[in-house]
């Protein structure tokens, strides 16, 4: 077979950027670090308000009237999707250059949106912890909070997002305008448009719930289930071709199929959570349908990203970033789509909506989506930032810091799943098909033991997971310090067949 | 991967992916429009406001099969009849509240929200408050003072004290009133309302 050897036409544009000092970063890495910072802070956060809530759960007086559950729940879910946002906006500021050749476009002013943003979240979360909730008018959901979950921000807040996103978006965009495009960058652009604009649909308010309730989805279902797929699709790509030297003719053509079948199954999956909303019967059969077939293009990246690394034999210039990336493609592909598969279909829905099967999918997904891929990408920013030191086999110590972190992360992660599911089968089955779902169905369902030793178990892994996080952070400040080896050169295989 | 043949090329899976991407995005908007049309407040399966006016059940419907709400005699909320903008501002007020003071974040609203206390869907149905006649005094009773009247059925799990004026209680529980008679498509499953009178 006629095979053409492709040159890759943005080899020396890499060449260029990658021969600068090794510790000197660029402005946009520079940038990126600081996002990935804040992310990290706010990743603990996520984790000491999810043990807060958790704890709730056993001892409904802990912190009663003071941090009340649903205080410490949207901060919970709010530091999360904030420090996934940053993880994003970091990794986009850490690739933006060397995919398009150039420097940042506008510098400084994506400096000032940092600070800007930054502060606009601090004030935010201490809004919300100190002023909780307002009266029933207008001045509460503009200023204090929103009253919708995950995107509780106050509209003040909202418009200050769109405008920092804004000026985000000019600066990568620009970026690429003034350097060159590529597959990666063009997608990735293209679906930052798209994820900007989605968050317009969730900012405004009506009186009719049925309507909120549509348009919210579009925020969040079309955020993860198909803009941030997208989004980390690009960034996997990139990770794929630094980690192991993968071809960009490979990734490219992957990242299109995937965006086509995560479109393709996503836009319309958003009908699985019109079941019971008010609208029309119609959606029980397309939401049903096409979400079903969301877990494709998620089997489809584990194939990709295992079949990369295979084809690489495992040798990778950074170890914890390509084990993460690894666990990115599994948690992806277990999370949301074989935990989001068992209750995506109506007749199961009907059951198990708004219950513990629902925390467990959410938990499963979100970690394994995307904590998992913002960690992966902050190995590499590391690796460069210590001077593109050695990050393979025979790390100091056996590198058991991020050995470690990694097995208590995942392992204390899949122990809570599997624990809250258990709970959300006992809840589904006495609450729900035996009881009737009354309030006091509800409660019976909450105080069976099955429920209430998910609910424990979920707070020893939960404890577990944070181990882990702590193990993490010391493994962020130290990996690679004092590295004297450079790192691992690994080369593209060249084209062939098969 | 081979670059010769068509279905592993780069141009391929481009334009599949833009043109797959433009043709859902297109069939979500037109649903977007019909369903937008049958959720407006007062068409077939979301209520006009005014529903606060009139007795709410929830019955059987054996084409369907499945329960739907039914809209009955006259049974004004607080023994007063509102026109349908009156009305409006209750709900409108009720809903306010119900997200200035973040509910969302402990229970479910139309099975939507957190999984800390029980769904909302159906409050104002709920067999709990007993019969027809008490129910407006308890759920105001309650909302007004969560902390001493809580019935937490062996959790311990007790509502905060939000700090509601009674307007905004009045408001909240017309939105409970409103929303139970949303079409849930059987939402929640196997649900048997308190008894009310005639039904
Ligand atoms: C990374 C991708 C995904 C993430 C981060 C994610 C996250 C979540 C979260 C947090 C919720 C709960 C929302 C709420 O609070 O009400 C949810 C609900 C749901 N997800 Fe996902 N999800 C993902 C992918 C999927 C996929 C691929 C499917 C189907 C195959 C799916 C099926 C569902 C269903 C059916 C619900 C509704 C649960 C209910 O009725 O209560 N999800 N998802
Ligand atoms: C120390 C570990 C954690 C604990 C104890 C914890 C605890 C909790 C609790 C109690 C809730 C409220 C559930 C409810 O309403 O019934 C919650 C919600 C949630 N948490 Fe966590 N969490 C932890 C870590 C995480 C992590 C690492 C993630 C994701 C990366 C995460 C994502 C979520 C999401 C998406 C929800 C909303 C789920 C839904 O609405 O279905 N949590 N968490
Ligand atoms: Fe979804």
């Amino acid at each position: 077979m006629a095979e053409a050897a492709i040159t890759n036409p943005f080899r020396p544009a890499l060449d260029a950027v990658a021969a600068r000092d090794a510790s000197s970063l660029s402005v946009g890495q520079r940038l990126a670090l600081k996002y990935f910072l804040v992310a990290m802070v706010l990743f603990v956060a996520q984790m000491l308000f999810g043990l807060l809530a958790g704890l709730q759960f056993l001892y409904p007086e802990f912190l009663y009237g003071v941090l009340d559950f649903n205080v410490n729940r949207m901060v919970h879910i709010n530091a999360m999707i904030v420090w996934m946002l940053y993880g994003f906006i970091g990794s986009v500021y850490w690739l933006v250059e060397d995919e398009a050749g150039v420097e940042l476009v506008g510098a400084k002013l994506a400096n000032i949106n940092f600070w800007i943003l930054t502060s606009a979240v601090a004030v935010v979360v201490v809004v919300y912890l100190v002023v909780q909730v307002g009266p029933g008018n207008q001045m509460s959901i503009w200023l204090i909070n929103e009253g919708r979950e995950y995107i509780e921000a106050p509209r003040w807040a909202d418009i200050g997002i769109v405008v920092c996103m804004g000026v985000f978006f000019y600066t990568v965009a620009g970026t690429f305008m003034k350097g060159r495009w590529s597959g990666i960058s063009g997608t990735l652009v293209l679906d930052l448009i798209a994820l900007a604009g989605l968050y317009l649909a969730g900012m405004f308010y009506t009186t009719n719930l049925s309507v909120d309730q549509f348009w919210w989805w579009w925020v969040v279902h079309l955020w993860v289930e198909a803009t941030w797929e997208v989004l980390v699709g690009c960034i996997m790509a990139w990770g794929l071709m630094k980690t192991l030297g993968a071809r960009r003719e490979i990734v490219t053509t992957w990242l299109y199929i995937e965006v086509a079948m995560m479109f393709g199954a996503g836009i319309l999956g958003l009908g699985h959570h019109y079941f019971w909303i008010g609208t029309p019967e119609y959606w029980l059969g397309i939401g049903g349908f096409f979400s079903a077939l969301e877990p494709i293009p998620l089997v489809a990246m584990v194939v990709h990203a295992v079949y990369d690394a295979g084809r690489h034999s495992f040798q990778s210039r950074n170890h914890p970033a390509l084990a993460w990336l690894i666990a990115h493609a599994f948690g992806n592909f277990l999370g949301a789509g074989v935990w989001g598969f068992i209750h995506t279909l109506p007749q199961i829905n009907l059951y198990t909506h708004g219950t513990q099967w629902t925390t467990s999918h959410g938990h499963l997904a979100f970690f394994g989506a995307y904590a998992t891929i913002v960690i992966a990408f902050i190995y590499i920013a590391l690796q460069r930032w210590r001077g593109e030191v050695w990050m393979s086999g025979d790390l100091p110590d056996r590198g058991w810091k991020w050995k470690w972190s990694l097995i208590l992360l995942n392992v204390g992660m899949l122990g809570m799943t599997i624990a809250l599911l258990i709970a959300g089968y006992e809840q589904s089955f006495i609450e729900r098909a035996i009881g009737g779902s009354t309030w006091a169905a509800y409660f019976e369902g909450q105080t069976q033991p099955w429920f209430v030793q998910g609910m424990q178990w979920r707070m020893v892994f939960g404890v577990l997971m944070t181990a882990g996080l702590v193990l993490l952070l010391w493994d962020f400040l130290t990996i690679g310090r004092g590295e004297t080896r450079p790192a691992k050169e690994v080369h593209a295989p060249g084209p062939h067949v098969g | 991967m081979s670059d010769g043949v068509w279905w592993a090329s780069q141009d391929f899976w481009r334009k599949c992916a833009i043109f797959v991407t433009a043709g859902m995005f297109l069939v979500l908007i037109l649903l977007t429009f019909h369903s937008m049309a049958a959720i407006t407040a007062g068409q077939d399966r979301v209520p006009a406001y005014s529903v606060i006016n009139h007795r709410i059940d929830y019955v059987f419907d054996e084409e369907r099969n499945m329960k739907v709400p039914v809209i009955g005699e006259e049974a004004p909320l607080f023994g007063e009849m509102l026109s349908e903008e009156e009305a409006k501002a209750l709900v409108d007020l009720g809903k306010l509240t119900v997200q200035a003071k973040n509910c969302m974040n402990c229970h479910t609203l139309l099975g939507n929200g957190a999984y800390y206390a029980p769904d909302l869907t159906k409050a104002w149905l709920d067999p709990g408050w007993g019969n027809e006649q008490a129910r407006e005094l308890l759920m105001t009773m309650f909302l007004k003072d969560p902390k001493t009247n809580a019935r937490t059925y062996g959790t311990n799990r007790r509502m905060p004290d939000l700090g509601v004026t009674d307007e905004e209680v009045r408001g909240i529980i017309a939105f409970l009133k409103w929303m139970s008679a949303v079409d849930t498509n059987g939402f929640p499953q196997g649900f048997e309302p308190l008894p009310q009178g005639g039904s």
